[in-house]
């Protein structure tokens, strides 16, 4: 019969009004609670997906990266960071630029002096915190990054890129979790394989991988 | 790839061509450029009807122009033919056109003739493509140099260990405009991108006496429908398209020089920003070529995983293709928002994954960047079991035995899979008009010849086949999916045990398809042995499928040119590369 095609479609443009506006959208609820956000992300919802951003904001996955940060134990002069150009050579688009500290004497020390990141180029791939050998470059979750001059804001330096080891055990608690097992087996491969020197236990994130 | 008796090809050739001088070499037929006409021809009645892939490379002492050819024929189809052509004047390069015998050649010509500067003899309208035509020198030889030049090859050594920082942020310090140099015989003043015109046909059209001057309408390169930066230039008699002339390039950036430039590794996240509707599938294709160079095997689990994301790319790519045909359509937003539900939910499963919704940067050699994290699995299995089905019925609902989408779409843009082989279109287009042309059946990769799926067809090829041969499609990637999430392995590792920042690739040339959800995605890649490539080419499936849109446009109205777009579904990531 003609029209019957029709009449199905507008069934399921009438499903989907009644989903979102009488199934979804109750008065009585909080519409920027955690609840109704948590709720309007799941497989099994039916009705709105649209959330009310900045007033709400997903819950950002623990893999999310988006700028490259650098990790230091302690206070901010104790970088994980040695200066090795891994990270800067493997960039894709070369966004990363690193000067090597030296001491007195001009030998290279395993510091860096200076360390860039051209955020204004950086694809946000991962690549860096992928190979980094010492786990000193992780990827930053912070994406509302928005400044009102790119010249001098986007282009972060070793004050705006450091963070505390605490922050990336908080934001990446799987990935710190497994390098911390992986460090620690190490270690006691390590005991074990010379026993009885009473050497002291060699300093967390000293040694290449 | 599986092996082809190219001995045998090459002593049958010169026994039907005499005086021909076939010769081979690594793997590749090399035919002399006054023969490949008749070779061309000759291998086409022998049953190679598809050319899916031209592209030439820069030697520095010559150019080679490469072609690979494919069968539609079951018994032949399979890793097709390939073979090139020496040009060895670099000054004044000339090599045949294939036009005459696959118009498909077009497109792909006029590219190698942009980048290269190939002359193609016989070439109907070599015309620059990508770039324009007041743009001196051909960026993909080896000796053209862009603005800001560093170096030949990345890691550039400015950023370690004394890291140059006058060079960071050049874009400041260089002027622009004591880079542009124009050809010798070009006036900018006096340029006007597109004259009126040399290729017109005569497209007269009887109105029922009504007399009509034929008109020129520009749609884009800032216009909704046409899916980011085109531009299309009609020509109309009344409202009927005479000629249609897709104006591409707005986004071009070299990809293919910057590949070239790149480490092997780092180009995967370049691959993302391709079709950045399904950048999943793009790592798949360039992870796959160059596992095929290195010979390297891919981890169990890694293997499934990666179809997993594959099959769920391409789910999102047809929904979002139907829900923008709809919008085409005019049907603004509400079906379209319908199919972006599921697209969200995907790409949520994607950040969790990869790290990233969009540019998901997933897949490694030899595996994938990192394991799925825990209940991801499970997340999965519930949309696939529960909601991606009910989805596409739904669609079917809402749009199958719709009459305003039978009346606007039958017979609209109906092609036969003949005309369409010729014009080198692959994928859902081409099996939405009969040919059952999926390379995941006729030449698997990974693992896809363990799963049990159908290749759908349709008979016409017009508008709605293509809607329709788009959902069937997704079902069949349900199907696969059902199958890879029962039968993962619950254990394993997903990657090499040794993470390698700058993989070597043995020396060799080679191409390497798989079916994306636009078309046939191939990389042509050639490898000196280093830890950059020498030559990297996509084989863009949107970039070529567009070229047949004027033929497929042509005597339609406007309002269906513009729905015609939307189902040869372009990503303009892709077309400009």
């Amino acid at each position: 019969m003609f029209g019957l095609g029709l009449l199905k479609g507008m069934g399921v443009t009438i499903r989907h009004f009644i989903e979102s506006y009488v199934y979804d959208r109750k008065p009585w609820e909080n519409r920027y609670s955690p609840e109704w956000l948590e709720k309007h992300q799941r497989v099994d919802h039916k009705g709105l997906y649209t959330i009310q951003y900045p007033e709400q904001k997903r819950q950002i996955p623990e893999n999310y990266r988006c700028i490259p940060m650098l990790i230091y134990e302690g206070t901010p002069d104790n970088l994980r960071c040695t200066a090795c150009g891994i990270c800067a050579r493997v960039c894709p688009p070369q966004c990363i630029w690193i000067t090597r500290a030296t001491d007195e004497k001009g030998r290279p020390k395993a510091k860096p002096a200076s360390f860039w990141i051209d955020a204004t180029v950086c694809m946000s791939c991962g690549s860096c915190a992928e190979y980094c050998p010492f786990d000193a470059i992780k990827m930053n979750q912070q994406h509302e990054i928005a400044p009102t001059d790119r010249n001098r804001d986007l282009l972060y330096d070793v004050a705006t890129l450091s963070v505390p080891l605490d922050y990336y055990a908080k934001l990446h608690p799987t990935d710190y979790a497994a390098e911390e097992a992986a460090r620690r087996a190490k270690e006691e491969a390590r005991r074990a394989a010379q026993p009885a020197e009473g050497s002291p236990a060699p300093q967390a994130g000293a040694t290449p991988a | 790839m599986a092996s082809l008796d190219l001995e045998a090809l090459q002593t049958r050739l010169n026994e039907a061509l005499p005086g021909s001088a076939v010769g081979q070499e690594g793997g590749w037929l090399v035919v002399p450029p006054d023969q490949l006409l008749a070779v061309a021809a000759c291998l086409r009645d022998m049953g190679y009807d598809f050319l899916t892939h031209l592209s030439a490379a820069d030697y520095t002492d010559r150019m080679e122009v490469v072609y690979n050819l494919h069968s539609t024929r079951p018994d032949l189809c399979g890793p097709g033919i390939p073979f090139k052509v020496r040009v060895p004047d670099r000054s004044d390069p000339r090599a045949p056109s294939l036009t005459s015998i696959w118009q498909g050649a077009n497109v792909q010509e006029r590219e190698v003739w942009d980048m290269f500067g190939i002359r193609f003899e016989g070439h109907p309208y070599l015309k620059r493509i990508l770039l324009w035509e007041g743009f001196e020198g051909y960026p993909l030889r080896k000796d053209w140099h862009e603005p800001y030049f560093e170096q030949e090859h990345k890691p550039f050594a400015s950023r370690w260990p004394d890291a140059d920082r006058s060079r960071i942020k050049a874009e400041d310090r260089v002027r622009w405009r004591r880079n542009v140099q124009y050809p010798t015989d070009f006036d900018p003043d006096g340029y006007q991108q597109l004259p009126e015109f040399d290729v017109l046909p005569d497209g007269k059209i009887d109105l029922g006496g009504i007399e009509t001057d034929q008109i020129f309408v520009n749609i884009g390169p800032q216009h909704p429908s046409t899916h980011g930066v085109f531009r299309m230039r009609l020509g109309l008699q009344g409202e009927t398209v005479t000629n249609l002339l897709p104006v591409i390039g707005y986004l071009h950036r070299n990809h293919e020089k910057i590949g070239e430039r790149n480490l092997w590794s780092s180009n995967m996240p370049y691959t993302d920003r391709l079709d950045y509707v399904n950048s999943m599938y793009n790592n798949f294709g360039y992870a796959v070529a160059v596992e095929r160079m290195m010979g390297l095997e891919v981890l169990e689990r890694a293997e499934y995983i990666r179809v997993i994301m594959g099959e769920l790319a391409r789910i999102v790519n047809h929904l979002a293709c139907t829900g923008f045909m709809l919008n085409d359509m005019g049907a603004m937003f509400t079906p379209f928002l319908y199919a972006f539900e599921e697209r969200e939910l995907i790409l949520n499963l994607f950040e969790a994954a990869a790290g990233s919704r969009m540019m998901c940067n997933y897949f490694r050699f030899g595996g994938v960047s990192r394991d799925l994290p825990a209940g991801w699995l499970e997340t999965c299995r519930d949309l696939v079991s529960n909601r991606l089905e009910r989805t596409l019925d739904q669609f079917e609902r809402l749009l199958t035995e719709n009459e305003i989408l039978l009346a606007r779409c039958k017979g609209v843009g109906a092609m036969s899979w003949q005309e369409m082989v010729n014009l080198s279109v692959t994928g859902p287009m081409v099996r939405s008009a009969g040919l059952a042309y999926d390379i995941r059946k006729i030449e698997p990769y990974s693992i896809y010849d363990t799963f049990d799926f159908d290749v759908p067809t349709h008979e016409t090829g017009d508008m709605f086949d293509r809607y329709i041969q788009r959902i069937d499609e997704a079902r069949e990637s349900v199907k696969i999916l059902k199958q890879a999430l029962d039968r993962i392995p619950t254990h394993g590792p997903v990657r090499p045990e040794k993470k390698v920042w700058n993989p070597k690739v043995p020396a060799g040339e080679l191409y390497s398809r798989v079916e994306h959800p636009k078309g046939e995605f191939g990389f042509y890649l050639i490898s000196d042995g280093g830890i950059n490539p020498y030559r990297y080419h996509v084989r863009s499936p949107s970039f070529i499928n567009l070229g047949a849109f004027e033929a497929m446009a042509v005597g339609h109205l406007v309002a269906d040119a513009i729905v015609l777009l939307g189902t040869i579904d372009i990503t303009l990531g892709e077309v400009d590369r």
